[in-house]
């Protein structure tokens, strides 16, 4: 199977890379997302931020596959309708994702996890035969030093920091050389330094990468500098830049008036 | 990467080729030594015993493969191995020929008593030894790959899972208990005469299985090195710690899951047509869910993981049943499962994690201290 072609060309790049049209979800009649739709531009850092249970995670889970909406499209890179496929056929689209708690193959080194996330055939036959490159290896030495982890690239990815693990989960997306990375909360639980370190490391991808950030953290949404939008009770509140948003009426009312 | 490119190191390789030629070169002369009752001489009765564990011990290198590796626990192992028993036993029986009791050059002497008429189809094609071969492959095979076509892709995972292995090795013994099945009901096949000519009681065929036997085991080791110590091995690993974050890299867990379970009951089926011709019997009760169970046991004791430890755990625990069946037969029960418990409880790594424990404290106490743990998981 051959990845999907990107479509190159004068008016495929005006189209928007993702586009949710009027997802919902529900769980046992809680709606987890109701009639969400927003777009989201080629090469754009967008921030998605909301108060807790606004449907954030879960517009992940649609849009990488791990959860079916009732109703919506998803279509992404034109016409790739995402809510028929799997993760796995997502993920060989070209949509990474970083979860929200650091998920990492915690037996495996650091080295090993970018191996096995590094752009290459997925198939099992494939797999079983694959020898490294000297260029592939380049790459990974490469990606560990762009995350910071020189040094311990035969560490077991177990005995890493909290924030380690979520650099290499970042290294891991971009070895994986995917377009969309959707980044759930990149720096829970880093320190200052670190939180600062990835944000940098995000901006220094503006561009050659498109990013969907979901993220508590304001300071680090304000040094994003990108396009807001704000998720309430499953649907889109309010869109704009971080000072727009964050002096709107009713985002206001959503964190502060209860 | 460190442990990605070799497959051994050549100390590996002295180990392993030292300890197979061992087995094959020196239990097979020790046992033809002339003087029978010397001091040196393995008797006739110890070598189908050595064989039947080295077929054991393939066995649970196959459970450890998808166990150890990708987190499938198989309970129903033993009906992959049985099935194979029961394709060589088949044609061992074809090979009976005239010299059943009743003598008849059709029908194997079940089939007589239950006064059948005709050969059954499935029977054809096991007159031939090489048909017979590829069926102990093929049937396990496409049994473990019809069931995992659907277990895994339904992402039936964890004790479901088990469940399920213990489900199908059931249903199997009920199957194979009735006469009309068609494979001797409750008596099983046996009465064996000879093996591709060869009489099968005569200690020179005897040693020829175990040969053959330890062979195998040597070939299914190394196969399962090349898959654990191959970038598939670390994928494996990868599922069987977290089988979601897998998927969103892109690959297909159900397609791994199904690779492995697939070889692992091949395995378990050549280990199953090695076994019939030295034990000289098969039935339905290696179909019976104590016995699957107790082959994840083996795996556990010697140590999950490890491959190694799957064949060590293997023999411990099947000597030491030989060895008690004799002597304290009302024990053996208790003790096989007071092993367990004291391995679940005291060594979960089992006996091989046990042993390099004691290797890193020793390195620990005599030179500088090891940073991270050394040994593979």
């Amino acid at each position: 199977m051959s990845a999907a072609s990107p479509a190159i060309g004068a008016g495929a790049a005006a189209a928007p890379l993702l586009y949710l049209d009027g997802v919902t979800v529900s769980f046992d009649g809680f709606k987890a997302l109701n009639g969400l739709s927003f777009l989201v531009e080629r090469g754009e850092i967008r921030s998605v931020i909301g108060p807790n249970g606004a449907g954030k995670t879960t517009m992940m889970d649609v849009i990488t596959g791990k959860t079916r909406p009732d109703a919506g499209t998803v279509f992404y890179d034109g016409d790739n309708d995402l809510t028929h496929l799997d993760e796995a056929q997502i993920a060989n689209l070209g949509i990474g994702r970083k979860f929200q708690k650091p998920t990492v193959f915690e037996n495996l080194s650091v080295a090993e996890n970018l191996e096995l996330a590094q752009k290459c055939p997925r198939g099992i036959v494939r797999t079983l035969l694959a020898k490294l490159s000297p260029s592939q290896r380049d790459e990974i030495a490469e990606t560990i030093r762009i995350i910071g982890l020189s040094g311990r690239e035969h560490l077991r990815a177990g005995a890493l920091s909290h924030g380690q693990k979520q650099w290499l989960e970042i290294g891991m997306l971009l070895i994986q050389d995917q377009r969309l990375l959707l980044l759930d909360e990149p720096v829970a639980g880093m320190t200052d330094r670190e939180t600062a370190a990835t944000a940098e490391l995000i901006l220094s991808l503006a561009g050659s990468r498109t990013m969907v950030v979901v993220e508590h953290d304001m300071e680090f949404v304000r040094s994003l500098a990108a396009r807001v939008t704000v998720l309430h009770e499953g649907s889109v509140l309010a869109e704009g830049s971080i000072d727009f948003v964050q002096n709107h009426p009713a985002v206001i009312e959503v964190y502060l008036g209860r | 990467m460190r442990r990605a490119d070799s497959l051994f190191t050549p100390a590996g390789w002295a180990w392993f080729l030292g300890t197979g030629a061992a087995l094959i070169i020196g239990v097979p002369l020790l046992n033809a030594l002339p003087q029978a009752g010397s001091f040196a001489q393995i008797p006739d009765y110890l070598v189908p015993l050595l064989g039947k564990y080295a077929c054991y011990a393939l066995l649970a290198l196959s459970l450890d493969l998808v166990w150890g590796y990708a987190g499938i626990l198989s309970l129903g192992h033993g009906a992959f191995f049985a099935l194979g028993g029961y394709a060589m036993g088949m044609y061992l029986m074809r090979q009976i020929g005239t010299r059943g009791v009743y003598a008849n050059a059709q029908l194997p002497d079940f089939m007589v008593f239950l006064n059948w008429k005709s050969l059954p189809w499935y029977w054809y094609g096991f007159d031939h030894f090489a048909f017979a071969a590829v069926m102990v492959m093929l049937v396990p095979g496409v049994l473990a790959f019809v069931f995992g076509w659907f277990a895994f892709r339904s992402r039936v995972t964890g004790v479901y899972l088990s469940i399920m292995t213990q489900a199908l090795t059931y249903a199997l013994l009920l199957a194979f208990f009735r006469n009309d099945t068609g494979f001797g009901g409750n008596n099983g096949l046996t009465d064996f005469k000879d093996i591709l000519g060869f009489e099968i009681q005569a200690p020179g065929t005897r040693r020829a299985l175990y040969i053959v036997t330890v062979i195998a085991l040597g070939l299914g080791y190394l196969l399962c090195r090349f898959i654990v110590a191959s970038k598939l091995g670390r994928l494996l690993l990868a599922v069987r710690d977290a089988e979601g974050r897998v998927r969103f890299i892109g690959y297909s867990v159900a397609y791994a899951k199904l690779f492995v379970f697939t070889i692992s009951a091949v395995l378990a089926g050549i280990a199953g047509a090695l076994y019939v011709p030295q034990v000289g019997i098969i039935n339905p009760s290696e179909f019976s869910p104590a016995n699957s169970i107790e082959i994840a046991i083996w795996v556990a004791v010697g140590g999950r993981g490890t491959l190694v430890g799957a064949l060590i755990g293997a023999v411990v625990i099947n000597f030491a049943q030989t060895w008690l069946t004799g002597s304290m037969p009302e024990l053996w029960l208790f003790v096989l499962g007071g092993v367990f418990i004291l391995v679940t409880l005291a060594f979960p790594r089992g006996l091989l994690g046990f042993a390099g424990r004691l290797q890193s404290l020793r390195a620990r106490t005599v030179s500088t201290p090891v940073v991270g743990e050394e040994h593979a998981p």
